[in-house]
């Protein structure tokens, strides 16, 4: 079969029920049950103890601050907090895994019952989330060659082993790998909104694995499903589940049955690859973990919590539309990170103008800042720096063009608008009569286009503004030029 | 013993692949009789009336018991790998991983 | 030095300077020494180390520092207590040569004391069985009778305490892994209650039965020495935040006042004749002597052993799997080459470095796990212990202590239950309901059989009444007579029991 045809997924009379099982890495300084650090990139083994090590006889100890993020992340995805919450063990073998077991949590997670809505070309959509919990991380496998399976040997780097984890299982209400990618940024947002990780796919802070089944339109039944594993960036989502919904469309149009199966996507050769049968293999024996008592938390500690969350990030894009009429598109580009948001909010209020803040904060001072994995970590200037450019600009003491190179210089010199603008001496030329003088002379230098406007082609104004622009050296206000440009030759307006 | 055992081998060879242990021939035999005998031993225990009652998991009273999110000293990476059976550049090595099918 | 000295007497005589530290340890390792090949309660020995550190103790004695009043009184710990250095195998192959860069709770407060440790003791592998047969290293003799076993999985503990090769010893209990031998070598053997000494350290079998304890040869060093381990550890969540009593001041005499409660499911057919008699007898002394003895029903006990015998596999069976040749221990090389991929290697190590015993529990705690058994067995066994621990609140309500045989029989023979696992088993019955439980208890000596071996007597607390327990110990051991004798082989190599010690 063909590689997966990204934007041509046409399943024809079937449709594909995807839920998603997402585990992100909370942004704590210790791991979960001992006190290593979580530092990503530390030289192999270097932050490991006898805890994470699964040393026999060591013990866990539960870390407050993950069940703070943990709680608040549910809390964010509108989910019911578990008052009395335990631990278990889930056994299997794996290199990674010390213990050969990953305390998690099995009957009683943490949080249970939300839900995230996502905007889609058809409109909102509802995400249930089935349940978040926690959980401890993995070691890192490391193998020569480019692919675990066939590689000669294999390291084990424990450094990662014990780090908290949520888990984050979605009911199966995503009806394409588009909505999948949707809710996995909308996700992303919020939990770097409130703070409780850094979300960095690329450092395999957020992975993914998803589970997609095909199904006739308009049935309400549930098909065979197979779970995608391995996909390691959302644009990697994309393509593993447009993959895997097509090839479950072949089977079942060639009169086969899907086989419920593992699957893992191989980014190389674009395809999913059998890895292994469900079923035995996945016979975890969960059972209450004795080495951690239960988990009890108040409702005044939970609603505490909920306090300190900060406005999420779908009421902050319906509040940016309403209370300052900008367009859902520049709402929702605004809003994709707490740091831009609040630094627009900002300007917008030191300014008194919304459009015209969010309009430099989209185009300029987003080209100058800085990113890390997609995210917004800095910005170029300080509020109050832009605040007073765009002070300058409404003012009309400098023109649009001026203060986009007044911004370029701020950035790379760190200094303010209007040491720059008088520096530079770009203040916009207003005064009435030094602009007539320039007028007059333009048009008496270049009399075939003035005689064309006259006769009507107004469009050689243009011609005319662009030459006392250049004579202005760029400082004349634009506006005034064009109103004399107008009085001038006769033309309404 | 002509009386039939609770447990078949098959039963024995999946529980021993669940539980990753290698199990010679006469292991298994011997397992899969002494197992058998064991879970006859479970019958009464099985018809105890339960209903209603809660399972015990925990016997100490207390609750939540958390630590703060301090970072605390990790051990040398010399010591972590000092008792590994074989190591290369600081990483524990193990034989290549072939997936189950 | 008279031997098989109370640890209390000789802190007595340490802190009187009529001896040394370096004195007492050394006397005490030259014993290990020349008894250890007729025991064989040792895996490992660490001379040196116990000698620096009675030495440092004789140095802050010498110089008016203060020192733990017990600092300089030899120890030995059971080899699945992790010691810093030292290697600690658990019994098994699997941790041949494994050093622990850390040591347990337990082992540092011993340390932080200043007891020397003088060696690490033999057990069943991974504490699972009632013999210590099940040692990857070769059984441990019982110092009463050298063909018969010593009890497990602490009988090396037991046996050494017995023998006099230490004062007293660590050792852990599941179902009865310190009373059991206790019994068997006619030494106090202590479980306190789940949760009043940290397990942190300790290699686990059963981790919500597990508790790390006490192996002495009277009621009064037990107190001593559960006075220096009891107490909460921030590094292990299940361990008590409560306070600990001064348990030597708990120890009186009078018996009356002290209410016993005798079970009627503990003095069964399937309990020995001999051992019900001699147990008997000591209460009957204890209720001439003004105890009040009532008889008592636990009525969901009989299903302990059974109940037991699903929780404890199923959590070993999760706790054993770190054994699998990546991190450290054993890792095996199928037919002398190294294995071809990771599952080989987990199974041919697994395989090859665990031994029977240990697989029989491994698969059947994986099987009560399974999809399909869990509710069957799993959950219902978790119900039933519900149900035993309600038992023992509502005994509690009328009694003050429970008094039972600690065994249904005196040792056995060797090799006479390693084939028959639910044999080896029954060994447990009257152990095994107190570790479901949680509850504190000990097993005294109490007399002999006909064939001159020591019968145990055990005494079941409420929990955390450590003090009570031990209370009622202290007027059992003093009133009726239930005092650890002397096997005649501790005598071995000495002239009239003694050994030389100067000072």
């Amino acid at each position: 079969m063909a590689e997966a045809q990204l934007e041509m997924l046409d399943l024809g009379d079937l449709e594909a029920v995807i839920g998603l099982e997402v585990h992100v890495e909370l942004a704590t300084q210790s791991k979960l049950f001992c006190g290593c650090a979580t530092t990503f990139g530390a030289p192999p083994n270097t932050q490991v103890c006898p805890v994470c090590l699964g040393l026999p006889g060591t013990l866990p100890v539960l870390n407050a601050r993950a069940v703070e993020y943990a709680v608040k992340a549910g809390l964010a995805l509108g989910c019911q907090i578990t008052e009395r919450s335990l631990f278990a063990r889930k056994n299997y073998f794996y290199p990674d895994l010390p213990k050969a077991y990953q305390i998690s949590q099995h009957e009683r997670p943490l949080c249970r019952n939300g839900a995230v809505t996502i905007t889609t070309p058809e409109g909102l959509r509802r995400i249930g989330i089935v349940r978040v919990h926690l959980e401890e991380e993995a070691g890192k496998l490391v193998h020569s060659g480019d692919s675990i399976i066939g590689s000669e040997a294999t390291h084990v780097d424990y450094n990662r082993a014990g780090i908290p984890l949520i888990e984050i299982v979605t009911a199966p209400d995503l009806r394409s790998p588009e909505e999948a990618r949707l809710f996995l940024e909308e996700l992303r947002t919020i939990l770097r909104y409130i703070g409780v990780s850094d979300v960095r796919m690329e450092e395999g802070s957020l992975r993914c694995d998803a589970n997609i089944s095909l199904r006739p339109k308009g049935s309400t039944a549930l098909g065979t499903k197979t779970e995608v594993k391995n996909m390691n960036s959302f644009r990697a989502v994309v393509r593993a589940l447009t993959y895997e919904a097509q090839r479950q469309a072949e089977v079942i149009r060639s009169g086969e049955a899907v086989r419920p199966e593992t699957r893992a996507w191989d980014e190389a050769r674009q395809v999913t690859v059998a890895m292994r049968a469900k079923e035995e293999a996945d016979d975890y024996r969960y059972f209450t973990e004795p080495d951690l008592v239960p988990l009890v938390l108040t409702q005044e500690r939970i609603e505490g919590w909920r306090a300190e969350l900060p406005e999420l990030p779908a009421a902050r894009r319906e509040r940016f539309v309403a209370s300052y009429g900008l367009p859902e598109y520049d709402a929702s580009v605004l809003t994709s990170s707490r740091l831009v948001a609040d630094f627009f909010e900002a300007v917008a209020q030191e300014v008194g103008d919304a459009k015209l803040a969010s309009n430099w904060v989209m185009g300029e001072v987003l080209r100058w800042a800085k990113t890390e994995g997609g995210e917004v970590v800095e910005l170029p200037v300080s509020v109050q720096g832009l605040a007073e450019l765009l002070g300058l600009l409404r003012q009309g003491v400098i023109n649009q063009a001026a203060a986009k190179s007044v911004l370029e210089e701020m950035v790379a010199s760190g200094r303010g608008a209007r040491e720059i603008v008088a520096e530079r001496g770009l203040e916009q030329i207003s005064d009435r009569s030094e602009l007539e003088a320039l007028v007059d002379r333009v048009i008496a230098e270049n009399p075939k286009p003035v005689e064309d406007i006259r006769a009507g082609q107004t469009k050689a104004i243009g011609f005319l503004m662009g030459q006392v622009m250049r004579l202005s050296q760029g400082k004349a206000n634009p506006q005034q030029v064009r109103e004399l440009l107008h009085e001038r030759l006769g033309v309404g307006g | 013993m002509s009386q039939e055992l609770r447990l078949t081998r098959e039963d024995v060879e999946r529980v021993a692949r669940l539980a990753h242990l290698g199990l010679t021939d006469e292991e298994k035999e011997h397992l899969q009789r002494d197992l058998s005998l064991i879970l006859e031993a479970f019958d009464r225990l099985r018809e105890v009336l339960t209903e209603g009652v809660e399972p015990t998991t925990h016997l100490v009273p207390q609750e939540s018991v958390l630590r703060p999110d301090t970072v605390r000293p990790s051990l040398p990476q010399g010591q972590v790998l000092a008792n590994a059976p074989e190591t290369r550049d600081g990483f524990f090595r193990v034989p290549r991983i072939l997936e189950e099918s | 030095m008279e031997i098989l000295q109370h640890a209390h007497e000789l802190a007595e005589r340490l802190e009187r300077r009529e001896i040394s530290a370096e004195e007492v340890t050394q006397a005490y390792l030259d014993r290990m020494e020349r008894l250890e090949p007729h025991v064989h309660a040792f895996l490992a020995r660490t001379p040196e180390q116990a000698l620096a550190t009675a030495r440092e103790v004789d140095r802050r004695r010498a110089q008016g520092e203060p020192v733990h009043p017990l600092a300089g009184i030899p120890v030995a710990v059971k080899d699945n207590l992790c010691t810093e250095g030292v290697p600690t195998t658990a019994g098994s192959r699997a941790l041949e040569n494994f050093r622990p860069p850390y040591s347990a709770t337990a082992v540092a407060r011993l340390h932080e004391a200043g007891l020397p440790l003088v060696g690490k003791t033999n057990l069943d592998e991974f504490a699972m069985g009632a013999s210590t047969e099940a040692s990857a290293f070769g059984p441990t003799r019982n110092p009463w009778d050298r063909e018969r076993v010593p009890g497990g999985s602490s009988g090396g503990s037991a046996a050494a305490v017995a023998a006099g090769q230490v004062p007293w010893a660590l050792g852990s209990d599941t179902g009865g892994s310190i009373r059991q031998p206790a019994a068997f070598c006619g030494v106090v053997g202590l479980k306190p209650s789940y949760g009043r000494v940290s397990r942190y350290g300790l290699i686990p079998f059963a981790s919500s039965l597990d508790q790390v304890g006490i192996l002495t040869r009277d009621v009064t060093d037990a107190a001593h020495l559960l006075e220096v381990l009891a107490g909460h550890d921030l590094a292990d969540s299940t361990s008590v935040d409560a306070p600990v009593p001064a348990y030597r001041k708990a120890l009186q005499a009078e018996p009356r006042g002290l209410r016993i409660g005798l079970p009627v499911q503990f003095f069964g057919d399937q309990i020995d004749p001999a051992v019900r008699q001699a147990v008997r007898q000591a209460v009957d002394r204890m209720a001439e002597a003004g105890a009040e003895v009532v008889e008592l029903s636990l009525p969901t006990v009989e299903h302990a052993l059974a109940c037991y015998l699903v929780l404890a596999p199923a959590e070993a069976s999760s706790n054993l799997g770190r054994y699998d040749g990546v991190r450290y221990g054993f890792r095996a090389q199928p037919d002398g080459r190294p294995a071809k991929d990771v599952t080989e290697m987990f199974l041919a190590t697994r395989g090859e470095g665990l031994g029977l015993e240990v697989k029989r529990r491994i698969l059947l705690g994986t099987y009560v796990l399974s999809a399909g058994a869990y509710q069957t067995y799993y959950l219902q066994a978790l119900k039933v212990r519900t149900l035993i621990r309600q038992d023992f609140e509502r005994a509690f309500e009328q009694v003050d202590v429970l008094a039972t045989p600690t065994t249904p029989t005196t040792a056995f023979r060797l090799g006479e239950r390693l084939e028959r696992p639910m044999r080896m088993y029954q060994s447990d019955l009257c152990t095994v309901p107190v570790n479901l439980a949680g509850l504190p208890a000990i097993s005294l000596p109490c007399g002999q059989d006909a064939g001159g071996l020591p019968v145990g007597l055990q005494l079941i607390g409420r929990y955390l009444d450590e003090a009570g327990l031990l209370r009622a110990a202290y007027a059992f051991e003093q009133v009726a007579g239930c005092r650890a004798a002397v096997p005649p082989l501790a005598h071995l190599g000495t002239g009239a029991g003694e050994v030389t010690i100067h000072g």
